[in-house]
């Protein structure tokens, strides 16, 4: 399944990549499984992603949690925490 | 009505605006955020967002609003990219029948774009450059308007 991937702020810094597509394996079927994917493909994205619980992430720009599914999806993000206003 | 935008916003301008050609708004509560230098640590500050997301929970966050509150009108504008100390980042005007539905709604508006508008802020000074890191009385905020809702 190819989605498209965005990353804001220091996620953004860390991985070196605004925005990108991926086609990860069927077997990675939620937010945490598609982090723990990330994780593998360098140590930049093992910097990014160490501390997963800050981060934040959206499907299709709705935000949800890490347990959600990313089945159908098209646009996955990932963010720390937002900081407007 | 939203709008997320780069140039500066006037006040005056915007109020008159909403206020154009109707006579039935009793109160009218405005909020501004400004970029604090924090006493010389800060000379810059750049806001980043998701655009299209941005636009989306803003308009979410307003229609929250309008379903809590008997609004006659309310704005938000956000502004995006360089900043420096003194400039206007958000405002947030409400109006309504009554003071209090007004002054309500535009703390909501405040509490719930802290915590679900995707922006992000890096400050820059004599110190270098630091992403902001999001303060944990902002998601007391939203939850406590959580709680009300659910009483």
């Amino acid at each position: 399944m190819i989605v498209r991937v965005l990353y804001f702020a220091w996620v953004k810094e860390k991985v070196g990549v605004t925005a990108e597509e991926i086609d990860p394996p069927a077997s990675v079927a939620t937010i945490a499984e598609l982090i723990d994917w990330l994780k593998e493909r360098g140590p930049e994205f093992a910097d990014a992603f160490a501390k997963s619980e800050v981060i934040r992430a959206a499907i299709d720009q709705i935000h949800v949690r890490h347990d959600a599914k990313i089945t159908g999806a098209r646009e996955v993000a990932f963010f720390p925490p937002v900081t407007g206003g | 009505m939203i709008r997320v935008q780069q140039e500066g916003f006037d006040i005056g301008a915007e109020i008159a605006k909403l206020k154009a050609g109707r006579s039935d708004i009793g109160a009218i509560v405005t909020f501004i955020g400004t970029v604090r230098d924090q006493h010389g640590a800060v000379a810059e500050l750049t806001l980043e967002h998701y655009a299209g997301m941005t636009e989306a929970e803003l308009q979410r966050i307003e229609q929250e609003a309008n379903a809590r509150w008997p609004l006659q009108a309310s704005l938000i504008v956000h502004r995006t990219g360089t900043l420096q100390p003194g400039d206007n980042i958000v405002l947030v005007v409400t109006a309504s029948e009554h003071r209090d539905a007004a002054f309500e709604a535009a703390k909501f508006l405040m509490d719930y774009l802290k915590t679900s508008a995707p922006f992000w802020k890096r400050e820059s000074g004599p110190g270098g450059a630091r992403w902001v890191e999001a303060a944990p009385s902002d998601d007391n905020a939203t939850s406590r308007w959580q709680k009300r809702a659910a009483e």
